[in-house]
């Protein structure tokens, strides 16, 4: 902790730099205003200690005994002795001192570092990715490209892309490799959603992390590099948490995005779309009932109607859609799920209070931001007062006023720091409930994957249904006329047909339907679990690291009060 | 507040002791009272006087003052008293949305008090009459002397002193002087650009500190809105967890309450005292520009009796039958200026007598200011570290059952 005596550099008029620099420490500052200004603390990971693998659940809180007097007043200086750079690194302190359970270092920011996504520290995140078979994916390097083929515009448009480094753990790899593999690609934002968009179709029920969005409006508004800085990071996440994925994160579709060189071999969204064109194609044909091109084929019916080639049946579906909720009679299939149902219910009771804690925790990073800014102005222009008696002063009263407020002015830039310090850790640890309400989209889409697959089972039935009544109709008119009706005959053989191939049909859609099912199933007990842990974890690091910063706030202010108390002796 | 003690009277007061208590003057304004209504609605104060000097009426007298009395005694203290830094006063006018709210009142009556106790220590001002009529005398009598106060009609030597200043402004200009006669002491230059610059610095840091009380009353309202949250997430959750949410919960509202309890603190220990010095140093300045006047009129009035001078040893000369009137003339002038060089001097001694005291009282009262806000963000930070800690053991027990569940 500053002694009183350390000196002031009155030399020049004190500015928010200087100020930075004055009295807490000797060590050069000139980083403190960028560390301090982006929101995620830069790269922690040369600094942070590793606290030791492990579950962190299962360690005495050892930190718990961290007591404030006399080690904490020498940590108030330890952040500007101890370390040899910057002594203001926020979160490399915090981890000295508190081994906070935060969820992940968000390396790389502002272009200091790599962004480089190594998970540290023992949190139940982190034990899961120790599950991955990837040991680290970074997103690094963005270059301007220019785009060639399909170029509208002459003189072309241009894009960015990255670069992406993944170590992949030795199993994974390749027979007779020994040791982690490292790969390096680049790729472009339109290969993430192309990614996506596979992952989405090939992992229905799954609870499928979101991607990044798109950002048209902010890519033209923002300047270049924060939006290109801010997609990095996102990209980063995004790939880390299909890689933490127990399912998806084995997928072939991530390995070939994260490993394989040059163009992503993975079909693209327009590719989809011209899949529609054929489709518009084919319709006539299935109206006129002409052969195979009619019915459903088995396959087609694992993947959902829309963004299909199948026209005939999407209306189809469609109008299965409708007549379940207005038409008078229940479906042959519905959802009776009961467990089901109230899971759903539970989760949209879930996201809407994590929404507005969401909120809540927004506001209150801010309040806190706030108040540390403020405190800084306040030791900033006592500062200024301190200088101005100190030149002015006359009497000697005065140089002792001047003393009491370089005192007080210390502290106030002191406590500022803390508080930033305590927000940027706030920050890291409410992140939690902004990731889960983003994952509530991933759980929205899962379930409306299962409601889609039952839809073409409700369909395929139906087809059954209809299907089923023309060859009674047949058959009644037939019997009618005596010796047989060859040609209905023959129409009712070929509508045998058509159930045989449908009924193949329904029971691939069936299998499909409960597929999904069990992978719903899965995915809530997983998030159940997962969600608990990831709670606890947060709202434990969000308490310890407000324990530790009051502490060491209230020992700052301690020391002034005691440093003064011979005023309020003096007026009693 | 100001410790009502006096020190042992000066050779000044007249004042007899009484042998067996030193002498005291202790002075109390409490109990605001809404009055009147709508418009003419305003709040009365009890100002309580206890004391054991003889020039007043008993050892203990209380009355009613409202805002505008104190304005009065003010007013009257600032004439009487040239050279002397004036304590002073809350400002007068406020929104009037805000006039009545507890918070505005609690303030006023504060500074007040400090006010009428900063009087009553200090050795001249304490003897006033003024003070004495304040203290004591009943609403009527104090009415009547505010009306008379603050009317158009001015007592006649008022009149007179600001025709002279109005003459002497014009005989300025028909003389071709513009520049007005200023002093050229270095010393009291020096203090005019300390104290110039002394209220630019404390408006700052007032300003500051007043930006930090809004700031915990805004956290603290974070605090109870996200404590709300959080409850209403932790019934999502079931069993132990759900009870760490709960728990969690009820703290951020209990800190809430804790934080509007110190941005109160804040403001009424910390920010008023700021303040309160930012209006002395403005008193202060006041004080210059009557300096500046009598120092103006010394200058003039020597001037203007040394052409009188010379005027009569000229009728002297001619043997003039003006001389006589001249003569008397001249003496009166001599009169006048010798008394407002008096004038300019006393204010010069009082003068720099109070910058010593304001010193000392400024380092004392900024002190305990200082004091007063570095032990309430110390209680309100171990506050904040109890509650928190506080929530540990549950989620201990929820780490525990997790584990073994």
């Amino acid at each position: 902790m500053m002694g009183p005596e350390t000196p002031f550099g009155f030399e020049s008029p004190p500015v928010r730099e200087e100020m930075e620099s004055l009295a807490l420490s000797d060590a050069p500052s000139s980083n403190y205003r960028s560390a301090m200004s982006s929101s995620l603390p830069a790269a922690v990971s040369a600094a942070s200690v590793d606290a030791g693998g492990g579950d962190p659940l299962l360690y005495p809180p050892h930190h718990l005994q961290f007591s404030p007097s006399s080690p904490a007043s020498g940590d108030g200086g330890d952040a500007s002795s101890s370390s040899a750079s910057s002594f203001l690194e926020p979160p490399s302190y915090a981890d000295v001192v508190f081994s906070p359970f935060e969820s992940q270092n968000n390396g790389g920011s502002g272009g200091a570092d790599q962004g480089s996504f190594i998970r540290r520290d023992c949190s139940p995140r982190s034990a899961r990715t120790a599950a991955s078979d990837y040991l680290k994916i970074a997103v690094a390097d963005p270059q301007k490209e220019q785009e060639t083929a399909n170029s509208l515009v002459p003189g072309g448009a241009t894009y960015i892309t990255y670069l992406i480094t993944t170590r992949v753990r030795s199993a994974a790899a390749g027979e007779g490799e020994t040791g982690p593999i490292e790969f390096s690609v680049r790729r472009r934002f339109r290969d993430v959603v192309t990614l996506a968009d596979r992952l989405a179709e090939a992992y229905r029920g799954f609870f499928i992390p979101p991607r990044p969005d798109k950002n048209v409006v902010e890519s033209q508004v923002m300047q270049k590099h924060e939006f290109v800085e801010q997609r990095r990071s996102a990209l980063e996440k995004y790939l880390w948490r299909l890689a933490e994925h127990p399912v998806i994160g084995k997928s072939d579709e991530l390995r070939v995005f994260l490993e394989a060189k040059g163009k992503l071999p993975l079909p693209t969204t327009t590719d989809v779309a011209s899949r529609m064109l054929d489709g518009a194609v084919r319709l006539p044909k299935q109206l006129f009932g002409e052969g195979p091109a009619a019915q459903v084929a088995p396959q087609d019916v694992v993947q959902p109607a829309r963004g299909g080639r199948d026209l005939l049946r999407i209306f189809k579906e469609l109008k299965q859609a409708v007549t379940n909720d207005w038409g008078g009679v229940k479906p042959l299939l519905v959802e009776e799920d009961k467990e089901f149902l109230e899971k759903k219910e539970k989760m949209q009771d879930l996201e809407q209070q994590l929404s507005t804690a969401s909120q809540q925790a927004e506001a209150l990073v801010k309040g806190q931001q706030d108040i540390g800014e403020t405190m800084g102005e306040l030791g900033l222009a006592f500062i200024k007062l301190t200088k101005f008696e100190t030149e002015e002063g006359v009497y000697n009263t005065q140089k002792v006023q001047a003393a009491d407020t370089k005192i007080v002015a210390t502290a106030a830039v002191k406590a500022s720091r803390l508080y930033r310090e305590l927000n940027a850790q706030t920050v890291k640890h409410l992140d939690t409930l902004h990731e889960y309400l983003g994952l509530m989209l991933a759980v929205h889409s899962a379930f409306s994957d299962r409601a889609s697959a039952l839809l073409t089972v409700q369909t395929l039935m139906s087809d059954l249904t209809t299907l089923n009544t023309r060859i009674e109709k047949l058959e009644a008119a037939s019997s009618k006329i005596f010796g047989g009706d060859s040609s209905r005959l023959r129409k009712v053989e070929e509508l045998r047909e058509s159930i045989r191939a449908t009924e193949n049909a329904k029971n691939c859609a069936i299998k499909e339907y409960e597929r999904i099912k069990e992978n719903n199933r899965n995915e809530l007990d997983r998030l159940d679990r997962e969600r608990h842990d990831d709670f606890l974890s947060m709202l434990k690091g969000f308490v310890i690291n407000q324990v530790g910063y009051s502490e060491k706030i209230a020992n700052v202010w301690a020391t002034v009060a005691e440093e003064t108390s011979r005023y309020a002796r003096d007026r009693n | 507040m100001i410790s009502p003690e006096t020190s042992p009277p000066r050779s000044s007061s007249q004042s007899p002791r009484s042998p067996s208590a030193a002498p005291f003057l202790s002075i109390s304004v409490t109990d605001p009272v809404k009055l009147g209504n709508g418009v003419q609605a305003y709040i009365s104060y009890r100002v309580i006087t206890r004391t054991n000097l003889p020039e007043f009426q008993g050892p203990e007298k209380i009355v009613i003052r409202r805002y505008s009395d104190f304005v009065w005694l003010h007013d009257r203290l600032a004439e009487k008293y040239k050279g002397i830094f004036i304590p002073p006063l809350p400002e007068k006018s406020a929104v009037e949305k805000f006039r009545f709210s507890a918070e505005f009142i609690e303030m006023r009556r504060q500074a007040l008090d400090i006010f009428i106790n900063r009087i009553a220590s200090h050795p001249e001002l304490k003897q006033s009459e003024d003070l004495r009529t304040f203290l004591q005398e009943d609403e009527e009598t104090m009415e009547r002397a505010r009306s008379q106060e603050t009317g158009i009609f001015k007592k006649p030597a008022d009149l007179i002193q600001i025709f002279k200043d109005v003459q002497t402004k014009v005989s300025d200009v028909v003389l071709g002087k513009e520049k007005p006669v200023e002093e050229t002491d270095p010393d009291y230059e020096k203090l005019k650009h300390y104290i110039f610059g002394l209220e630019d610095h404390l408006a700052e840091t007032q300003k500051q500190a007043f930006r930090l009380v809004k700031r915990h009353k805004e956290l603290g309202q974070s605090l109870s809105d996200f404590g709300k949250a959080i409850k209403l997430l932790g019934a999502c959750e079931g069993n132990s967890l759900g009870k760490v949410f709960s728990e969690l919960g009820a703290k951020s509202e209990l800190l809430s309450i804790k934080l509007q309890k110190e941005a109160h603190n804040l403001l009424m220990n910390f920010e008023e005292p700021l303040k309160d010095y930012v209006r002395a140093v403005q008193s202060i300045k006041v004080t210059f520009a009557d300096r500046a006047n009598a120092f103006r009129q010394h200058c003039e009035l020597a001037e203007t009796t040394k052409l009188k001078e010379i005027n009569l040893d000229k009728l002297n000369l001619m043997r003039s039958d003006k001389v006589r009137e001249a003569e008397m003339e001249y003496r009166e002038l001599k009169a006048e200026s010798e008394q407002a060089t008096r004038r300019f001097e006393t204010i010069v001694r009082l003068m720099n007598e109070e910058i010593v005291r304001f010193q000392e009282q400024k380092t004392a009262d900024m002190g305990l200011a200082f004091h007063q806000f570095a032990k309430g963000q110390a209680k309100l930070a171990n506050d904040i570290a109890d509650a928190w800690r506080s929530v540990l053991p549950k989620i201990e027990a929820c780490t525990v059952s997790s584990q073994h569940g």
